[in-house]
């Protein structure tokens, strides 16, 4: 096995759950259950499809990417926060409707129950390894500016408050709704750029392309313990656990279906506390604060 | 009627219609979308689910595998549990109903083969909802997560089993079982031909009678819902908050996992890969429309069992996929109103004077 095409393949497999467990991390710290990354991923990466084949330009497709996730990510907050929704359910019924409405709207545009036409990606001219696509690139980086962003600036300090304590939070003037919606905001586009690099990679949508990657994100979140550089690093695991698997097909030395459960079994032993106790933040999923 | 009653029922009630109304709205934009007409589209659906025994025997087939999983999911919550595993609960069911319905001899009688298969169907639930349980009340690992965690696991391991060790070639199911089938309804009342509704319809019903005279008419029912409530009240008063989650949760799974019958025993009497198809995810939509009570969880599973039965007929004109919208739709506008009604409701109780 090259250990070069090991860790570009892995890095580019990385990218969605970087991403889409960013996006988890932000809006958990702000105590908001984020259970919808898989439908936000899947709304970014039919959204950009739709842009990228109108206008030609992959850039307007990852415009349109983050406007769906921002969609779909606002109707999340206003369900949880504006009306107080079970958090959970909301997030269930966000990944259902996401599905449903990449469906429905596949089928008015294209015609098709399966795919889109081919769309315009970024040109790989340097390399095959995908090095030049530019969302690559913010994906790898997108962990340690959202660790930046809650650990040393004003709105993530707030963000941390209100999902610690959103009573002592609100008593010294942080606007806890308003802290919140930005956090869910954000964890909307940032996932949804998980599903527009997966489109503008395989140069179209398929239906439900993102294939449970939401769910390994929100796996990454939990054994990344809820911060944002320990969970990319989970999200770099558990590439790397997908990349051996497709490397050593043929093998048979471990069943795919059993690399396939590594990132549940790990978040689950990870919340059992077997090793090291993942404690989540304290007003996680608190509808009345 | 005492009002104390009223106040339930329009508590319980509201949610639905609004969520009902809501959904009806954006149908009607959807329809239009397509170039169609909202009415015609409508009564497409309506002549196609309760206008043709056929329709009507495949929406009762739906909505019985419905009925288990929501049971399965209302029971969780009552308790303060939320379970998301119902779908992986279902599969394991299934798939030990038609392991054990493969090993039996055919010359073992129905009357004895039925029923073992149906255990069998509700160990291998059991155990996957035993799983969070434990984890649950020994660890403190939260339930929500763990569920879905388990959910990928059981299913990747029993697609496993399938595709390596069980499977007839070329397909992703098992042989046929030799014992344990059920009989379809069409066997009784001919005008169901052709339908896969079967007599599991019927351990359905009795599966919510039983669950309402647990939670209702006993003292760990009434334990259970306390525990629900207060957890901490409950401790005080000397329940075993953690003995009731174990019991509940386990339950929770067994009854999910009973709901594999329908299509092992009562349709195709083998088990497939992926036959649950999302039907333990609807339960939880199921719970949550039907408020938590076993006649509301029937008559929900009725609700999107026509809804999904209901696509088919009106596929011809708009994609079927619309109906996958309205159910997303129908979930978030129930989830949104029912604390949004609680508050009006007791805004509007408290006397004028105050």
């Amino acid at each position: 096995m090259n250990p070069i095409s090991f860790l570009t393949q892995m890095l580019r497999i990385s990218v969605p759950y970087l991403f889409a467990a960013s996006g988890g991390v932000i809006a958990e710290r702000a105590g908001i259950i984020s259970l919808a990354l898989e439908g936000f991923m899947l709304t970014g990466a039919f959204s950009a499809t739709l842009g990228a084949y109108y206008s030609g330009s992959p850039w307007i497709g990852v415009l349109c990417g983050i406007l769906g996730g921002l969609v779909f990510g606002m109707i999340h907050a206003v369900a949880t926060i504006r009306y107080r929704a079970d958090q959970v359910v909301v997030g269930i019924a966000i990944n259902l409707l996401a599905v449903g409405v990449t469906r429905f709207f596949l089928k008015l545009a294209f015609a098709s129950s399966s795919n889109s036409p081919r769309i315009n990606g970024f040109p790989a001219k340097l390399s095959a390894h995908g090095f030049d696509n530019p969302l690559l690139w913010m994906g790898l980086l997108v962990a340690p500016v959202l660790a930046f962003v809650l650990y040393r600036t004003r709105f993530g300090l707030r963000a941390r408050a209100v999902g610690e304590h959103p009573d002592a939070a609100e008593s010294v003037g942080i606007p806890v709704a308003r802290v919140r919606y930005a956090a869910v905001a954000l964890s909307g586009m940032l996932a949804a750029l998980g599903g527009v690099y997966l489109a503008l990679d395989q140069h179209q949508f398929t239906d439900q392309m993102t294939a449970g990657r939401g769910f390994i994100a929100v796996a990454a979140v939990i054994f990344g313990r809820w911060d944002p550089l320990r969970a990319a690093l989970a999200c770099l695991l558990f590439a790397a656990a997908e990349t051996l698997q497709i490397q050593l097909q043929g093998n048979h030395i471990i069943p795919s279906q059993f690399v396939e459960m590594i990132p549940y079994v790990l978040t689950i032993v990870a919340l059992a506390g077997v090793v090291g106790k993942a404690t989540p933040p304290a007003a996680l999923g608190k509808t009345e604060h | 009627m005492t009002s104390r009653f009223r106040e339930q029922m329009e508590e319980a009630l509201f949610p639905p219609f609004v969520a009902l109304l809501v959904a009806l709205i954006f149908g009607d934009l959807l329809i239009l979308s397509y170039g169609q007409s909202p009415a015609s589209v409508y009564r497409l659906l309506l002549e196609g689910t309760w206008g043709n025994a056929y329709g009507f025997g495949q929406v009762l087939y739906k909505a019985t595998t419905l009925a288990f999983t929501g049971l399965a999911v209302s029971l969780g919550i009552r308790a303060g549990l939320f379970n998301v595993g119902a779908e992986s609960q279902l599969a394991a069911g299934g798939f030990l109903a038609a392991l054990v319905g493969l090993g039996l001899s055919p010359a073992v009688p129905g009357v004895i083969g039925v029923p073992l298969c149906m255990l069998a169907a509700a160990l291998g639930g059991g155990i996957v909802g035993a799983i969070p349980a434990f984890l649950r009340v020994k660890f403190g690992a939260h339930e929500v997560i763990v569920t879905i965690m388990l959910n990928f696991v059981v299913l990747a391991f029993l697609n496993w089993i399938i595709a390596n060790h069980l499977h007839v070639p070329e397909t992703l199911h098992t042989p046929e079982i030799h014992n344990g089938a059920i009989p379809r309804l069409s066997q009784f009342i001919p005008a169901f031909h052709g339908s896969a509704a079967n007599l599991t319809i019927l351990i359905a019903l009795l599966a919510a009678a039983g669950v309402w005279f647990l939670l209702f008419r006993t003292r760990r029912g009434y334990e259970l819902r306390a525990v629900g409530l207060q957890p901490d009240a409950a401790e005080y008063g000397g329940v075993s908050v953690g003995g009731v989650w174990f019991r509940a949760l386990t339950l929770s799974g067994a009854i999910a996992g009973l709901g594999g019958i329908n299509y092992v025993l009562g349709y195709k009497h083998y088990y497939e890969d992926q036959f649950a198809g999302g039907s333990g995810f609807l339960g939880i939509a199921v719970a949550l429309v039907g408020r938590n009570h076993p006649i509301g969880v029937i008559l929900a599973a009725l609700f999107f069992a026509t809804l999904s039965q209901g696509g088919l007929a009106i596929h011809a004109f708009v994609p079927k996929q619309m109906v996958e919208v309205l159910q997303g739709v129908v979930i978030i506008a129930v989830a949104m109103s029912v604390p949004e009604v609680r508050r009006a409701l007791r805004q509007a109780r408290r006397p004028a004077s105050a």
